[in-house]
């Protein structure tokens, strides 16, 4: 019986270099000698990760374990005393990863807290991707949530079998259960020496009732032996040789491609079709409507025309050569530059209160020294390298997905609603995700894939065209903000307003949304770690006109660019230096209930944890503050034309300060040599995936504050392309991204996510230390062409 | 009918000569190492070697290949261990990993021109060849480890 037989879809050409036996990835710089080496070696795990179909090798064969059923406790089978782990008579642990891989490295952190904690040999591991089944509870692979809501979970599975191997050691030894150990795949009886490998423990573990977890005994930080050490992802080979799987690689027996034209606006119909041109594309079989969704859609399709051919060439030039008529619908006269000035409307009156200390109303009128500055962020698309695509495949009523989703279990359910059959007969598999940044927890284009391997019959992979991924995305809001603070005769700040509008990531769910809810504050607005006595904090409205959706660190985004910005224009006008301004704003330590210190009908949860647990601590922002100001030499002197920008955010429950150093040509180019981070997350459980995290959250900050905007006219998008939303490249990456992270053992923040918010304002108060220029309104794009001419005038 | 060889192969075509190398490997050839990412050269995903130069499959017609010799991700090195995959594995310079044959194709063509690039031949180099989730630093670094080693 081979492993292939249970493989439903088929790789039609063995690429070379693709051969078992391919080298291990080599350990990281500060890997110890003991450090993991190979969890991919065999080559059927680089057929998992594509299609998450679990497999499990026993004695008696292998056994296609779909749905991560409990396995029945027979001698052919492995033993799972957990659901993310298994555990076969020859000893070989599979661990059953549940979250999606996007570039984060959980494929790896995840399986090797596991292993650490059961004390398994790494290079006996092996890591499958879970199909969406909701026992592994939630797969949502967003949200920075995956340490941060799992890592006890991943301790406790491991801790619970290692202390089932070692009870059923002590049961064949007949010795008391306190005189083993487990060490490195086998149990060891302490006072003889005797040991027992993990396979020979497997029959006798598997007839031991599992142990409560309360009483299993997780590792204390000296026993660890990989948990805050550098582990090697374990898809570097694949991810170098190209046999890695992502969303378009697979290709099942009889598959169509399609492309589909979507209502270039939101809610917008098709009028008319005319496909006489399309239908003569050499390929192209059929032309299928696909529904509208009326707005808002959710998590469905768009809806619109789809082009079903033999090849994808053949399915997108199909596509283009469609000629439609559309109804824009009430969404059609949807504009940035108006938008802008509805937004600017907005913030300027009063809004609803999201967090209120003292009187900062009061305090403002009082004041003898005001100031106010208000910012501009566009709408942004994720813009992942990997456009969207999912294949699909409907057969006696069952429908199977294939797809870079971020949430499997959202795939499911979305098509189960949309296509009216019953959850349990749809089955989602995870590829590799190439980047998600937020776009892939929508199901909308696994559920176009579904719809349409359905009415043709036949297996469909829907390709998405960058196009079409840049013109039909969950858009991250396009907002304004307005600060105003007011300064005492010391410079100290004694008032605190906070102003916001933003179209609400709830309008894609639910009809006539005015704006977001003061809720949608806590994203790094209304729990700043300021001691201000007057603060104010409101949400103004603002209707939404496009999908939007969740973007790397989301609403943060533009929190934390605006009030980055504000901070350091308040210390230039308070005529200190920023960083020592900003430690002063941090003021004394102390730890503070959110949920008790004036927000506005806080939520039940602050990021899905209890609020108890996160309390604000502005020691953490202040250590990390220090922590850059000290590593990146922040008092020595920079050139004209070159200048340094400091900046701290708390998000997803993380603390992370950055100084960022720019270098602004004449021409207005702007490029970042380097940049000090210091990160607060609590324990990090793979400290070079986080610095990675970091490293990469900075750059992506870059796009986000010098190129990357989408614009709307008449309703539709007017970017098309990396030619015209621009992203940041290699030459003006950093040369040098110093991350420091904090050793601690408090409970786990995000490590996704927090990055990007303060890089924005660290950015654009670099600019403006370097060149006088201040930045209010992003993209800076060409805003900075001249500056020096510019600055001289006055 | 055109000729061409892929990796070593000798192959033949006879279908759309306007088709993009780039959808012959990945369709045809299931050569699914070489990505597509934009379709119009702005982001490098799609980067192979012809007549041993990166060039950008999503814009290589198939009529424009008769004779040529293609090397894909796949073909680069046969057991995977060029100087450049060996320092992406040592730097763990992937995160999505979406891009990086394209990177690493683009990189090879540096070092075969460029033994001992400066930052600033790698940075011209590699500026065509967009990476989302931010690995630019890593990839820097990876081309100097990979370039030393070789000297």
């Amino acid at each position: 019986m081979s492993a292939n037989e249970f493989l439903p879809w088929v790789r039609r050409a063995a690429a070379p270099g693709a051969q078992a036996g391919m080298p291990a990835p080599v350990a990281a710089t500060d890997a110890g000698a003991d450090c993991p080496q190979d969890l991919q070696r065999r080559t059927f795990i680089q057929l998992l990760g594509i299609g998450g179909l679990v497999i499990a090798f026993g004695p008696g064969g292998a056994r296609r374990l779909d749905a991560a059923e409990p396995l029945p406790a027979t001698a052919a089978n492995p033993w799972s005393p957990h659901v993310y782990v298994h555990v076969d008579d020859a000893g070989t642990v599979t661990i059953i990863c549940h979250r999606s891989e996007m570039g984060q490295g959980i494929r790896t952190t995840m399986p090797m807290i596991i292993a650490d904690e059961m004390e398994a040999d790494w290079a006996r591991c092996r890591v499958e991707q879970a199909v969406g089944d909701p026992r592994y509870g939630s797969q949502n692979t967003d949200g920075s949530t995956s340490i941060r809501d799992f890592l006890h979970k991943y301790r406790e599975a491991g801790a619970t079998t290692r202390a089932l191997l070692e009870a059923a050691a002590a049961m064949q030894w007949n010795v008391d259960v306190a005189e083993v150990v487990a060490r490195q795949h086998e149990v060891v009886h302490r006072p003889t020496g005797r040991t027992k490998s993990f396979g020979e423990l497997v029959a006798t573990a598997r007839t031991i009732a599992m142990p409560a977890t309360t009483s299993v005994r997780i590792k204390p930080p000296d026993e660890r032996r990989w948990q805050g050490r550098t582990v090697p992802s374990i898809d570097l080979v694949p991810m170098t040789i190209g046999t890695a799987v992502y969303g378009a690689d697979l290709t099942l027996p009889g598959m169509k491609v399609a492309a589909i034209a979507r209502p270039p606006v939101w809610g917008g119909k098709v009028v008319s079709v005319d496909d006489g041109e399309a239908r003569k594309v050499p390929g192209v079989e059929r032309i299928v409507r696909i529904a509208e969704t009326p707005v808002p859609g959710a998590f469905f399709p768009l809806g619109g025309v789809a082009v079903i051919a033999k090849n994808t060439w053949a399915a997108l030039r199909g596509r283009d050569a469609l000629k439609i008529t559309w109804d824009a619908g009430p969404n059609g006269t949807h504009g940035s530059k108006s938008y802008r000035s509805t937004l600017e409307a907005s913030v300027r009156a009063p809004g609803k209160p999201g967090r209120t200390n003292g009187d900062a109303a009061a305090a403002l009128a009082a004041a003898a020294r005001k100031l106010s500055a208000e910012y501009h962020v566009p709408y942004l698309s994720h813009a992942q390298m990997e456009p969207l695509a999912a294949i699909a495949r409907v057969q006696d009523g069952k429908v199977e997905a294939w797809a870079p989703t971020q949430s499997p279990n959202d795939a499911r359910n979305t098509i189960a609603e949309y296509l009216k059959v019953d959850a349990a007969n749809v089955t989602v598999h995870v590829t590799l995700l190439g980047g998600a940044f937020g776009r892939k927890s929508k199901p909308d284009f696994i559920c176009e894939a579904a719809f349409l391997a359905r009415e043709t019959g036949a297996p469909v992979r829907v390709q998405w065209s960058r196009e079409d991924d840049m013109r039909h995305s969950y858009y991250h809001a396009a907002a304004a903000h307005r600060l105003e603070a007011a300064l005492d005769a010391a410079g100290k700040v004694t008032a605190w307003r906070h102003r916001s509008a933003y179209p609400s990531i709830s309008a894609t769910f639910a009809p006539n949304v005015a704006g977001p809810t003061p809720d949608e504050l806590t994203n790094g607005a209304s729990d700043v770690p300021w001691d201000v006595p007057n603060l104010s904090v409101e949400v103004c409205p603002a209707v939404a006109h496009a999908r939007i959706g969740w973007y790397r660190s989301v609403n943060a985004i533009h929190h934390g660019f605006a009030i980055g910005s504000f901070v350091d224009e308040l210390a230039r006008a308070a005529g200190k230096d920023p960083a020592a301004f900003l430690l002063e704003l941090i003021g004394p330590d102390r730890k503070v209930d959110l949920s008790r210190a004036g927000l506005v009908a806080p939520g039940e949860t602050y990021y899905g944890a209890p609020w108890a647990d996160h309390p604000l601590d502005t020691a953490r922002a202040r250590r990390v503050v220090e922590s850059v100001k000290q590593r990146s030499g922040w008092s020595t002197p920079l050139p004209r034309g070159r200048g340094r920008g400091i900046a701290v955010h708390r998000s997803f429950l993380s603390y992370v300060a950055m100084v960022v150093e720019v270098e602004v040509s004449p021409d207005g180019t702007v490029l970042v040599p380097r940049a000090t981070v210091a990160v607060d997350a609590g324990f990090v459980a793979n400290p070079d995936r986080a610095r990675a995290q970091m490293e990469g959250a900075l750059i992506m900050a870059m796009s986000n504050t010098l190129h990357s905007g989408i614009t709307f006219a008449a309703g539709r998008v007017e970017q098309s392309n990396y030619s015209d939303y621009r992203v940041a490249r290699m030459r003006a990456s950093p040369h040098v991204v110093d991350v420091h992270i904090i050793e601690s053992e408090a409970l786990p923040g995000g490590i996704g996510e927090p990055g990007v918010p303060p890089a924005g304002a660290a950015i654009a108060n670099a600019i403006c230390a370097a060149t006088g220029v201040r930045v209010r309104e992003l993209p800076v794009g060409r805003q900075l062409d001249g500056w020096e001419t510019r600055v001289a005038a006055g | 009918m055109i000729t061409l060889t892929v990796n070593g192969v000798r192959r033949t075509f006879d279908g759309d000569p306007t088709l993009p190398l780039l959808w012959y490997l990945r369709d045809d050839l299931a050569l699914t190492g070489t990505k597509y990412g934009c379709g119009i050269a702005q982001c490098g995903s799609c980067t192979v070697h012809v007549g041993g130069q990166p060039a950008r499959a999503c814009q290589l017609p198939m009529a424009d290949l008769q004779d040529a010799t293609v090397t894909t991700i796949e073909g680069l090195h046969p057991t995977g261990e060029h100087p450049l995959q060996v320092a992406w594995r040592e730097i763990d310079v992937p995160q999505c990993g979406f891009c990086q044959p394209g990177q690493i194709m683009q990189a090879a063509g540096l070092l075969q021109n460029t033994p001992q690039p400066t930052d600033q031949q790698i940075d011209a180099a590699m500026n065509g060849n967009l990476c989302r989730c931010g690995t630019y630093p890593r990839i820097r670094a990876a081309i100097k480890a990979a370039a030393e080693k070789s000297s």
